[in-house]
């Protein structure tokens, strides 16, 4: 029963996303959606601006849509995202410079990993 | 000299990633870095209650502070009582009345004090998006140049004010 209520619960948000945002095409649909996902509530900084109620965030979910229906790229999306709240808006953060021990440090870790082991049974 | 001992070298890299994550959790999340330090104030013209306006034209010229606030914001209040006693001592203060109305902000500035220049009011938080805002209060220095110098992100204490504001205005008032 509860499961139930859960699911027309969600099926109802979904519903009414869409009667706020109406988008002409499917594809544009898809695009408002993913964007929204992989951008971060400021307010709130552990979700997404899909899933905020922050005031902030209702106004930027506006003006992603705007910009989705004028036809504008995610890269132009993003771009005018991160020249006003910079990349912390991101949930993906970009490769750059600053970035490159976030992203590599993984696989340097990895190596080390493999010198000690090899170091150790050799 | 003794060798390396490499079976000790996983216990050395969790100590300091040990320190440096121990660390991180000091820091204040919202307590971001901005993206438009540096960069020239975003035009804007606002309407202002009583006729007046407020541009970012008419903000060049002097170094200024750019207030963003609202009378729905709890923070706003205890932070005027520090903007009234700067207006007081000449400091030029501009305000930018976040998702507000008009006569909220009026009786809200009865209350507590106007300590602002001149106010825009800006109802659909544009301006503030532009200026990568993401909730009241921040204040931000602006230079003659109308190139922002710096941002505060939450309430301005006098601490806060001599340490981070002051240095920085006297630099700036000395270049042209």
């Amino acid at each position: 029963m509860r499961v139930a209520f859960f699911l027309i619960a969600l099926l109802i948000n979904t519903v009414y996303a869409d009667a706020i945002y109406p988008l002409p095409t499917a594809k544009q649909e898809a695009q408002f959606k993913h964007l929204l996902a992989d951008l971060r509530c400021l307010v709130c900084q552990n979700q997404d601006l899909a899933d905020s109620n922050a005031g902030l965030a209702k106004d930027l979910r506006a003006e992603v849509y705007h910009r989705v229906k004028e036809g504008q790229s995610d890269n132009e999306i993003i771009k005018y995202l991160t020249d006003r709240y910079g990349d912390f808006i991101l949930f993906n953060p970009p490769m750059k410079g600053i970035t490159a021990l976030l992203w590599f440090a993984p696989w340097m870790f990895l190596g080390f990993g493999i010198i000690i082991f090899w170091r150790r049974f050799r | 000299m003794k060798t390396f001992h490499w079976r000790l070298a996983p216990f050395f890299i969790f100590l300091a990633l040990a320190v440096v994550f121990w660390r991180g959790l000091a820091l204040d999340p919202h307590h971001l870095p901005s993206a438009k330090v540096g960069q020239p104030l975003p035009p804007f013209e606002l309407q202002s209650f009583d006729d007046a306006k407020l541009s970012s034209k008419s903000m060049l010229g002097h170094v200024s502070l750019l207030n963003v606030w609202a009378s729905w914001c709890m923070a706003c209040a205890d932070e005027q009582q520090v903007l009234m006693q700067l207006a007081k001592q000449g400091v030029v203060i501009y305000g930018l009345n976040y998702k507000d109305t008009m006569g909220n902000a009026k009786e809200w500035l009865g209350e507590w004090g106007n300590p602002y220049e001149q106010i825009g009011e800006d109802v659909e938080g544009k301006v503030a998006i532009n200026l990568g805002v993401y909730g009241a209060p921040e204040t931000f220095l602006i230079d003659k140049q109308g190139i922002i110098r710096y941002r505060h992100v939450g309430a301005l204490t006098l601490l806060i004010w001599e340490k981070e504001f002051l240095p920085l205005i006297k630099s700036l008032e000395n270049v042209g």
